[in-house]
């Protein structure tokens, strides 16, 4: 296994470049959970010109569904848990390119153009262990603000996290993709599996 | 005395919330011994958060994953159950409560305009599978919520022809597990369902997903074909999480029926870790029996 590293965010673009896939993060500070209608809406401020009204520049983003409640004392987080990474991807070059995100937390990976981006820019892709909810929601210490609520379930959440992870690095800042990896791994090693099933192709 | 309609409410009500923050002991101890046997060491870390996350779901109370399904039942009703008003309104009744109890978020939409129904209970949600119990005077109930993660993975269904050799089928479980990749969440269960017809063989897989992980088919032959599959998918390497690893799956489980001389039906139904079920037995005299052990799969 790789290193295991506590990071606090903001995360500058050395602190991205030194992980390598399979080091193991956890993180404190703050985090954004940030859907599809929040990705849509940033890249339109950036096309504007314009700035979000939170701080994007250099943050890590969070791929995420949560039930988050609006009560008299502020935001109260229910739970909270990864959702699939592959939705964002078109999105995701422009995001990272446009406001040096440093950090993407979801599930599942994402492309090669994504991949690119981060390379580039000095981003990671961090993966939580997908449907662990209870395990993640218990790291979650409350929510700054919401941002956007015009935009509903989609709206952004600022969340206040302590040692959050376990979080696998699956993508790198060097043009490595643990995805891509398992990936060609499991295509070579499939014509003797085919062989011992006796199909044959 | 027939069977109170508030009664079905109130055992579907817990046996929804009890799936969504109980895991299954026989789930658990697999992916206990999966974790224990894992040589790839960031699939073993996965599979411990896994472990850290059910047990502590069960221990403070807390969902064991985020998507809290569409509500989903196996009802099997004795012949000699006495029944008051409508179960399988009682059943949505019990699902809406316990989305607005625990609170969930509802996922149930419309499919073509994505409204959500706001309730969690819709047109044929909860999504209920209903048998009968030749001589019993008593209801059981199996929740088993479907989750999106798993239900997208793509799951696969095909009606082979009886000239397709039998590799074709096995092919088809691999291919559809490889090509799943990490998306279904694994480790994940593989249910398969064979023979019978298109609509019954969906059924079939799904019974044979959630079925308890220590329980092979009782058909030799087919148990035989369930360590097969089991082996090739986990030399594959896909790993927890599709991240790499010894353990793609925890259990291939096969249900079959006979079916048409020409065809060979199969579905499989990849399920996620998360694999969750809660079982209960209502009897005629008002006593509910939360069930545990392998009696129509007890957590």
């Amino acid at each position: 296994m790789g290193n295991v590293i506590r990071l606090e965010t903001p995360l500058s673009e050395g602190d991205a470049r030194a992980l390598r896939v399979g080091d193991v993060v956890y993180l404190t500070g703050t985090i954004y959970q940030i859907r599809l209608g929040g990705h849509l809406k940033a890249l339109e401020c950036a096309e504007k010109g314009e700035r979000p009204p939170f701080d994007l520049e250099g943050s890590v983003i969070y791929h995420a569904f949560s039930s988050i409640a609006r009560t008299d004392a502020g935001w109260k987080l229910n739970y909270i848990g990864a959702t699939t990474s592959a939705l964002l991807n078109k999105y995701e070059p422009p995001l990272i390119r446009g406001f040096k995100i440093r950090g993407i937390v979801g599930k599942g990976g994402m492309d090669r153009a994504t991949l690119e981006a981060m390379r580039e820019i000095g981003c990671v892709y961090l993966a939580q262990v997908g449907g662990a909810s209870a395990l993640y929601t218990s790291r979650v210490k409350g929510v700054h603000a919401a941002y956007w609520e015009e935009l509903g379930a989609e709206k952004v959440f600022a969340l206040r996290v302590e040692d959050f992870g376990p979080l696998h690095v699956g993508m790198d800042a060097h043009g490595n993709s643990l995805y891509e990896n398992v990936s060609s791994a499991v295509k070579s090693k499939l014509p003797e599996i085919y062989k011992a099933l006796k199909i044959v192709v | 005395m027939p069977i109170p309609e508030e009664l079905i409410k109130d055992t579907a009500s817990k046996l929804y919330e009890r799936a969504l923050k109980e895991l299954p002991g026989d789930v658990l101890e697999a992916l206990q011994r999966a974790h224990e046997r894992e040589t790839n060491a960031i699939a073993k870390g996965i599979l411990s958060a896994i472990v850290e996350n059910s047990k502590m779901a069960k221990e403070r109370d807390l969902l064991i994953c985020q998507d809290t399904c569409i509500p989903a039942y196996w009802v099997r009703i004795g012949t000699r159950a006495v029944l008051e008003g409508d179960p399988i309104k009682a059943i949505g009744e019990g699902s809406r409560r316990a989305t607005q109890r625990i609170p969930l978020i509802p996922h149930c939409v419309h499919p073509l305009t994505r409204a959500n129904t706001g309730t969690n209970v819709g047109i044929h949600v909860p999504v209920l599978h209903i048998d009968l119990l030749p001589g019993a005077d008593y209801v059981e109930l199996v929740a088993m919520p479907i989750g999106s993660g798993s239900e997208t993975a793509p799951s696969a269904l095909r009606i082979f022809s009886y000239a397709d050799p039998i590799w074709a089928v096995k092919k088809f479980v691999l291919d559809t597990v490889v090509e799943a990749g990490g998306k279904p969440c694994p480790p994940i269960i593989v249910g398969v369902g064979m023979g019978t017809s298109f609509d019954y063989v969906g059924w079939l897989a799904k019974m044979a997903a959630f079925r308890p992980l220590n329980m092979r088919n009782p058909d030799p032959e087919v148990g035989r074909m369930e360590e097969e599959l089991l082996n090739a998918i986990n030399g594959t390497g896909i790993g927890p999480m599709g991240m790499g690893g010894d353990t793609t799956a925890l259990a291939v489980n096969i249900e079959i029926g006979h079916t048409h001389t020409t065809e060979m039906p199969v579905a499989v139904k990849l399920l996620c870790w998360a694999a969750r079920r809660a079982s209960a037995r209502i009897y005629s005299d008002g006593g509910v029996e939360y069930l545990v052990g392998d009696g129509i799969w007890g957590t």
